[in-house]
């Protein structure tokens, strides 16, 4: 049976072309890779190979011809001890692909009727997270600041698992640029707990790597600052693989370092990346506030079989707080925390964005106002529920961030305030963020540039109307 | 056959574009009548499901980018027998070889192509995005450079666990200009990882001639600031890939760190298949063809060795069957389900 070579697609958008060329003439020999013809598209004149051995037995379509619809037949090749005779039987053949054709026109002038009957997506799974599990009534509690809370995680998680080791700048010899890692060495050694060179984007791509061959590395950025060197890699390898792998290749990789404005240090060094991780499906993205969270927060991170984005804050590793004394203390990643209870305005903040709005909350409650404040500390995936119950609840609610406003959290959480509890709302819901401009290092500037509790009161009141 | 890139003695012929002299090649080993035959077999197999990919692309059937390997398939053969289980493999987008050649389906391979459910990544993939965990095939990726941290992350993995397991990350004369590929360099010659770089040099990168990008175009030169040794090789020439593969898997193996490999091949297909490739003269291609196609070196040692010409065409019928059967596959397997949409997103 004589095999037909067909009008070939050469572009993801082509329809049609025209044959410019024939190079081979009926009755030539053809193999396989052999340049047959020349086809002009919309975009250059491209070569047709024969995918087949043969002779080149009839050209269907003349060279010069314009317009020819992508998979029409346009030759014969003979195969080997086939004979012009054969050609009989391929003329039928292309015939009825051709009588075919006005049938398949017809199909593409339905196509958007087509499209409009087209199936919806079917609908993203809901995300519902247990609550923190109860601590034992009499447990000991421990103070501590945020920075050995985060030490203690992951010291825990390294006894707990040989799998699980840390990389970075200075974060052996040295102990940590900031000194989350001090003592991490000592106890682990230089096998686990690695020194890399200034190379973000080099040693985040082999952390990923390590994670797909079956490890679980925590890779310590000295700041997420520096991480916009490696975002090529966090996104398009970590967050996406398992997906485009459809589920075999897992990235369990905990991403960790000091985010947002330190202080004095000036636009590039100061920045709030949490809308740009949140953005990204494939990633889980943590931002603790208190030294309790950081620790159980931590430690789920590095059990999570997910890439996760861990934000710290350079500015809370020194604050103190009590952590709970327990073998295991493990929070659940995707659970807000109603750090304030109240009634009248919703608060909803998270890491240093937590400082505005409790010393806010505070300021409310000398005017009679009372604040709930909710402490999201995970930003993907966000729970939404917490924060809708609390505004059914207040009926009025501001979001507080060190970021820039446009297209940030506190815009994703007034969207889904509008969406899901709109006519609850008694005022439209507010923002008060970083201001749209990159950081200034004078003193007076920076302080400008931040958000403030004077801010966070004044907005609060606003759709209070007070 | 003799590969004319590699007569140093002569002034390079219009074709003969790979620099260096090659002295640091070694000398193509001889094959058994076995290692020819089944090199023979894996480069057809590699060729004609490429030849089909192209064909289904022309028909609409495989959609988005497609890169075809047609040419350098010697590469991947050679160093895949040089390979042992456990040895993990990773490159960009032009890929299908590798995934052949490393043992994984071809009907699962072209089902991936065609956007099915039965394809390695369900249908989420595509063309660039493969990966089998049972095959230690890491990938397939999209971003240029982007396998060569990763690759140096699985050989980091080999070291933390102590198992004698070589990663092998494959890239371009493109992929080669990215910085990310000497941060790699440095970290696993500092913490002297088992990994092997093969650059595939096919001489374009898109539509760019190494001559055009590159200051330094002797690759195998690439990692001497970080003191990792290198060679350049004949990519077209099965065995001589297998000789040097064999010496760097040794290399790494005994815990020497990383090895370059520069293999000089040549791409006979456009960069993609939207590329109509006017960077080159059509006779530059046929003359490469004719003189140095690997599969046809093969054959014609297997001539030499009274292999009968029916013994060779059976071979080449009965990978046509598989890629024919592949390609009926991948267009009769069922799209994935619409619930697919949102699995796999997290675990």
């Amino acid at each position: 049976m004589p095999i037909q070579v067909l009008m070939p697609a050469l572009s993801p958008t082509m329809e049609k072309g025209n044959l410019a060329k024939w190079l081979k003439k009926e009755g030539e020999a053809v193999k396989s890779g052999d340049v047959i013809a020349e086809i002009e598209t919309d975009k250059a004149t491209m070569e047709v190979e024969a995918t087949d051995e043969g002779t080149l037995g009839k050209i269907l379509v003349p060279e010069g011809t314009s317009d020819v619809a992508v998979n029409t037949p346009i030759a014969t090749i003979l195969a080997d001890g086939e004979s012009a005779a054969d050609l009989d039987k391929a003329p039928a053949a292309a015939s009825a692909k051709t009588e075919a054709k006005p049938d398949a026109e017809a199909k593409a002038e339905s196509a958007p009727a087509q499209k409009a009957d087209a199936p919806a997506a079917p609908a993203a799974p809901a995300v519902h997270t247990e609550a923190d599990p109860e601590v034992p009534e009499g447990t000991e509690m421990v103070t501590m600041t945020v920075r050995e809370a985060l030490r203690d995680a992951m010291a825990e998680e390294m006894r707990r698992d040989g799998d699980v080791f840390v990389m970075g700048e200075e974060v052996a010899e040295y102990q940590g640029a900031y000194k989350v890692t001090q003592g991490l060495l000592q106890e682990f050694g230089a096998r686990r707990v690695i020194d890399t060179p200034i190379t973000e984007h080099g040693f985040a791509g082999v952390g990923i790597g390590a994670a797909f061959a079956g490890l679980k590395p925590i890779v310590e950025f000295m700041t997420f600052n520096f991480a916009m060197q490696a975002i090529d890699q966090i996104i398009n390898s970590a967050a996406k693989t398992l997906y485009m792998s459809g589920g075999q290749m897992g990235c369990p990789i905990v991403f960790r370092g000091p985010n947002g404005a330190a202080a004095r240090v000036a636009a590039q060094h100061s920045q709030d990346y949490s809308a740009w991780y949140s953005h990204i499906p494939g990633l889980k993205v943590v931002a603790p506030y208190t030294a309790a969270d950081a620790k159980g927060l931590l430690k789920a991170a590095i059990r999570d079989p997910n890439p996760v984005i861990f934000l710290e804050n350079e500015i809370l590793y020194g604050q103190s707080g009590p952590v709970p004394k327990l073998d295991d203390h493990i929070l659940p990643i995707g659970k807000a925390r109603i750090a304030r209870p109240g009634k009248d305005v919703t608060l909803v903040a998270w890491s240093i964005g937590m400082r505005y709005a409790l010393n806010a909350a505070d300021e409310l409650a000398k005017e009679g106002i009372e604040a709930e404040v909710i402490d999201l500390r995970t930003l993907r995936p966000l729970d939404t529920e917490t924060v809708i119950a609390s505004v059914k609840k207040t009926g009025r609610a501001v979001a507080v961030e060190e970021g820039w406003q446009q297209c940030g959290v506190g815009a994703e959480i007034s969207a889904r305030i509008m969406e899901q509890a709109f006519d609850y709302l008694d005022a439209p819901v507010a923002r008060v963020s970083g201001k749209d401009v990159p950081m200034p290092y004078a003193a007076n500037l920076e302080k400008l540039a931040l958000p403030s509790v004077a801010e966070v009161v004044a907005a609060a009141k606003a759709v209070c109307y007070r | 056959m003799p590969p004319a890139q590699k007569t140093s003695s002569k002034k390079p012929s219009a074709v003969s574009q790979h620099t260096g002299n090659g002295s640091r090649s070694v000398a193509a080993l001889q094959f058994t009548k076995d290692q020819e035959l089944a090199a023979l077999r894996e480069m057809l197999l590699i060729r004609r499901f490429e030849e089909k990919a192209g064909q289904l692309y022309g028909m609409g059937a495989i959609g988005g980018f497609c890169h075809l390997y047609i040419g350098q398939e010697a590469v991947v053969v050679g160093v895949q027998m040089a390979l042992k289980k456990g040895d993990q493999i990773i490159t960009g987008y032009r890929d299908h070889g590798h995934m052949l050649a490393t043992g994984m389906d071809p009907n699962g391979v072209m089902a991936e192509l065609t956007g099915r459910r039965s394809g390695y990544s369900r249908g989420k993939g595509g063309s660039m995005h493969m990966f089998s965990k049972e095959k230690h095939f890491y990938g397939g990726h999209g971003i240029v450079g982007a396998q060569v941290p990763l690759g140096t992350g699985l050989a980091f993995a080999n070291r933390y666990r102590g198992n004698d397991s070589v990663a092998v990350a494959y890239f371009g004369d493109g992929a080669a200009n990215q910085g990310q590929v000497y941060e790699s360099f440095n970290m696993a010659e500092l913490w002297k990882l088992p990994v092997i770089y093969v650059i595939e040099n096919n001489r374009y990168a898109m539509g760019t001639a190494v001559s055009r990008a590159t200051a330094q175009q002797d690759f195998s030169k690439r990692g001497a600031s970080f003191n990792i040794p290198g060679e350049q090789v004949d990519g077209m020439d099965v065995r001589a890939v297998k000789a040097a593969t064999d010496k760097a898997v040794k290399w790494c193996r005994e815990g020497n760190g990383p090895y370059i490999l520069e293999m000089q091949t040549y791409r006979y297909r456009g960069h993609s298949m939207s590329d109509p490739a006017k960077y080159r003269t059509r006779e530059e291609v046929e003359k490469v063809r004719h003189d140095q196609d690997p599969i046809e070196q093969v054959r014609q040692r297997l001539l030499a060795m009274k292999v009968g010409e029916d013994e060779l065409k059976k071979i080449d019928a009965e990978v046509r069957a598989i890629v024919n059967a592949s390609a009926e596959f991948a267009q009769t397997d069922p799209e994935p389900d619409a619930s697919e949409l949102y699995t796999d997103v997290l675990r």
